[in-house]
């Protein structure tokens, strides 16, 4: 009995993890992705489909479009110095983050790379994580690849950063001893209290969450996650998240970009 | 920057009635919620928002904490001439937003109004 059941392991590991098969292992196959506006009540999927004037991340729009031609910092440029219009130069830009830098071979997501820009190439003082400022220029940026598939590259150097993110993502943790993929992958559909469980992609960052009454980026929801299963919050720009985005994005993938979305 | 964005109907014809939609960039801040430090961020929500067309009032609104971010007004007015719509709006720290707009009215037999 002892040794059946260990060859049952063996043979349940193999078939599920064997060589190549944790790379390539999707546990909602691509043709069933669902964003998690079909997981929205119909009032939220109304503040987010009927109107653009009226969404609750207008102000948002509008000022990400003023940031992109403000000139800033010692070299005295503007985003717009070196990219022009946003909506040509930075289109498809969203879909490829997180991404490796070329420069320091780090994880990027897409605001890292904004921070980046503005710190070497218009020598600015930055705008921290979470501020007015870098949300609403990342959701002008994003904005260009509205209604375009995600495809992010899991290669060469951003390998390892996938494989962590996929650790991460299946690793039960904090408290309530939960993992992402129980919920998002095992459970979507089904209500938990009054909140009906998506299937967590991230194709509308940054988001405007009615519950915080503001525009939100996707390491802000995590931390929330994070917090919700009562477990330790990583520090801001942890690396943690950056795989774990990186891992989301794949996930999603030929999800399109949707901006500006409405989430409960 | 304006604070605020306006909708109105391209041609406005005199004798319409015509929908304004005013979307302003206000938090709203309840007095409920805590900023992503866990810190109780004040109540600071709009007290009164006003629309005077030619210095005569023709809408007022009273917001309460119920109001969430970001509200959107809409409210009708009728055409009868030409003149500036100016909004104006005070919060509970006293920050007073405000916007003009120039209302422009086609007059309702004038064989110049664009045809649209």
């Amino acid at each position: 009995m002892k040794h059946l059941k260990l060859g049952l392991v063996l043979l349940f590991a193999v078939g599920l993890w064997g060589p190549g098969a944790w790379a390539q292992q999707r546990q909602i196959p691509l043709d069933q992705l669902k964003s998690g506006l079909d997981f929205s009540s119909p009032e939220v999927r109304g503040l987010q489909l009927d109107d653009d004037f009226a969404s609750p991340s207008a102000h948002g729009i509008d000022k990400g479009a003023q940031l992109w031609s403000q000139v800033a910092g010692k070299n005295n440029k503007s985003c717009a110095s070196c990219h022009g219009d946003a909506s040509q130069s930075m289109k498809g830009a969203a879909t490829r983050y997180p991404a490796i830098d070329k420069a320091t071979g780090k994880l990027f997501n897409l605001e890292d790379r904004i921070r980046n820009c503005r710190q070497k190439e218009q020598k600015a003082i930055n705008w921290p994580l979470e501020s007015d400022e870098l949300l609403a220029i990342t959701l002008h940026v994003t904005a260009a690849s509205k209604g375009m598939p995600i495809l992010v590259s899991i290669d060469g150097a951003a390998k390892k950063h996938f494989e962590a993110g996929q650790k991460l993502y299946m690793t039960r943790q904090g408290q309530m001893n939960l993992s992402c993929t129980q919920c998002h992958d095992q459970h979507y559909g089904q209500r938990l209290y009054n909140d009906k469980l998506s299937q967590g992609h991230p194709n509308g960052y940054p988001i405007f969450r009615l519950d915080w009454q503001y525009l939100a980026s996707l390491e802000r929801r995590l931390r929330f996650c994070y917090a919700s299963v009562k477990a330790n919050v990583p520090t801001w720009g942890h690396q943690d998240m950056r795989d774990l985005n990186l891992y989301l994005m794949w996930r999603a993938q030929g999800l399109p970009i949707e901006v500006p979305a409405v989430r409960k | 920057m304006s604070n605020a964005r306006l909708q109105l109907p391209p041609r406005i014809i005199e004798g319409d009635v015509f929908k304004l939609r005013l979307l302003v960039n206000h938090p709203m801040d309840s007095g409920f919620l805590r900023d992503i430090d866990g810190v109780l961020i004040k109540r600071n929500v709009i007290r009164q928002l006003s629309c005077t067309l030619n210095n005569q009032e023709v809408f007022r609104a009273e917001p309460t904490t119920g109001i969430a971010a970001n509200p959107l007004f809409e409210f009708y007015l009728r055409a009868v001439k030409s003149g500036e719509l100016y909004f104006r709006w005070v919060d509970d720290k006293a920050n007073i937003g405000e916007m003009r707009h120039a209302l422009v009215v086609i007059p309702a037999n004038s064989s110049s109004a664009p045809k649209s």
